[in-house]
């Protein structure tokens, strides 16, 4: 069984767990163009590496960020949004 | 032991001909490359030759051919989807599926037998009741079918599923049909190379040579050439190939998975899908059930397996087919999908001139490999995107015309 360490709860199965994808800026939606609009919604960087993602611990609902490789599933830390910056 | 194979030992050279020519090493340039050794490149490869001519063309394959989701997928073809587009395009792959045998002169163990869609749940039952009225529309076999027209194909089924989701009938495709994967692969490679393709396995592309957006060349791990024309069909590594020419893309990997039993005696003809289950089922003609179900949960450039699917998989099966505890589960592995948000794949012209998409096939792709080939070599040829692929081209998302596929692809492939 594949363990995640939610920074709340502590070590939990990965299937308590839901990836909410790549932790990236969102722009402006009052000042941005459609092109650069669908880009945020769609586009994503697919190839893989060290991603910082957010996760959600679903049973706690805690919302958090993993750094995580997503070539060889290694979760390199754990944190809070704003613990680590 | 067969004579045949006693001979292959005791030879010292190879006694049968290779099905086709290992070229030694690559040209300093060609008219087309294509990356990718998979059923579609291979495919492309294949039309290219032999209906536009173009005999000059390389396949470059970083491991061996048929190696990548090729070989890896359960094989399920059949064309009831759900968007126009989508149905039209999956109609003509399995048209021209029915004369591949004869067009290679390989058999491909192309077998129908017709597929199920269960419906558990009457949100279920609607989706499907839509599907086959969209797939009857495009002169589609397939129909919403009750309870016993199931039991009836398919007497070994608990129709109850343990008593917690009945099965209130299902959407069922005549046509729905398996095929031997590496056979495809095979004979397109083998028909390609006859017209004189070469085919380079064991080499993989590093990099994409452009200038004033136009693609040049090409470096691979085996040298540079040149070249007006690419055609990127690698699948799971489309995203690290789109980053080699910096073009972004929707597209995001997901491993997804499948296991097989151990032979049996045949008990299943049909096909068997239930979205509700994530699971799906078709028996193979040695006997083995191909089994599998929905993708990884997360983001993985990696073909690992995993216990928790296995197990998964296992209890949805038994829920259907209680009979098949004591089964012997003997292989279990995983491919790399190359998703997309709307379940359609992404192919045809991009932003730069002479570089070539077909991706996106996720989970589905391998039922569309004959006609990718063809349109994708149409549209390399003519540098102009076929008429059937054009909803489907990269610049979709920008435009926000998404195709909406998921309702009949994301289980059922
Ligand atoms: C478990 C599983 C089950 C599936 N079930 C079904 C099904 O039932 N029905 C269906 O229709 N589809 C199914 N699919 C999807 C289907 O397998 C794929 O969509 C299809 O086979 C893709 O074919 P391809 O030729 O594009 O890719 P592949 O066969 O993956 O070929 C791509 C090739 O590119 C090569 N490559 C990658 N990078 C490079 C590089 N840099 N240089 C050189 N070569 C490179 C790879 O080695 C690989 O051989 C399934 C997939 C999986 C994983």
């Amino acid at each position: 069984m594949k363990l995640m360490t939610c920074p709340v709860n502590g070590a939990r199965s990965i299937s308590e767990f839901v990836c909410a994808g790549e932790v990236r800026p969102i722009p402006d939606p009052n000042t941005t163009n459609d092109l650069a609009w669908g880009a945020f919604v769609f586009h994503c960087n697919g190839a893989a590496g060290i991603k910082q993602e957010w996760w959600c611990h679903t049973p706690s609902d805690t919302w958090f960020i993993a750094e995580r490789n997503t070539q060889t599933d290694e979760i390199l830390r754990t944190y809070l949004w704003g613990e680590v910056a | 032991m067969p004579f045949r194979l006693l001979k292959f030992a005791l030879s010292k050279d190879h006694p049968e001909p290779r099905m086709f020519r290992q070229p030694d090493r690559l040209k300093s340039s060609y008219d087309a490359v294509i990356i990718g050794g998979g059923g579609h490149g291979l495919a492309a490869a294949y039309y290219l030759a032999r209906d536009h001519d173009m005999k000059n063309i390389a396949v470059l394959e970083k491991g061996y051919i048929g190696g990548g989701n090729t070989g890896r997928n359960t094989t399920i073809i059949r064309s009831n989807y759900l968007t126009p587009e989508g149905v039209k395009f999956y109609d003509e792959s399995v048209r021209l599926w029915q004369d591949l045998s004869q067009d290679f002169d390989l058999n491909l163990f192309y077998s129908n037998r017709g597929h199920f869609t269960l419906a558990h749940t009457d949100a279920s039952l609607r989706t499907m009741r839509w599907r086959a009225e969209v797939n009857k529309h495009f002169g589609i076999d397939s129909e919403l079918v009750d309870p016993a027209e199931v039991q009836k194909a398919c007497p070994m089924m608990d129709m109850t599923c343990g008593g917690h989701a009945p099965i209130l009938g299902a959407l069922y495709h005549a046509p729905g049909s398996i095929a031997r994967h590496d056979a495809v692969a095979w004979g397109y490679g083998r028909g390609a190379d006859l017209r004189g393709v070469e085919i380079h396995q064991q080499t993989e592309v590093l990099g994409i040579q452009i200038e004033s957006d136009r693609v040049t060349g090409i470096e691979t791990s085996h040298g540079t050439i040149s070249t007006p024309r690419v055609l990127c069909a690698v699948a799971g590594s489309t995203p690290r190939i789109l980053d080699l020419v910096g073009l972004r893309s929707p597209i995001y990997i997901h491993p997804l998975q499948a296991m097989v039993s151990e032979p049996m005696k045949p008990w299943l003809d049909p096909i068997i899908v239930s979205g509700s289950l994530h699971v799906y089922v078709s028996q193979t003609a040695r006997g083995e059930l191909v089994m599998g179900a929905s993708l990884d949960p997360y983001e993985l450039h990696s073909t690992r397996s995993t216990l928790d699917f296995a197990e998964g998989l296992a209890a949805h099966m038994l829920e259907l087919f209680p009979f098949l505890s004591h089964v012997k589960v003997v292989r279990q592995w995983a491919g790399m999908a190359d998703m997309t948000p709307d379940f359609a794949p992404i192919m045809g012209k991009t932003s730069i001139e002479g570089f070539y998409l077909d991706s996106g096939w996720g989970t589905w792709g391998f039922k569309a490999t004959p006609v990718c080939g063809k349109t994708m070599a149409y549209t390399v040829a003519h540098d102009r995107n076929h008429d059937l692929i054009e909803d489907f081209s990269l610049s979709r998302f920008e435009n926000y015309e998404l195709v909406g596929e998921k309702g009949a692809a994301s289980v059922g492939h």
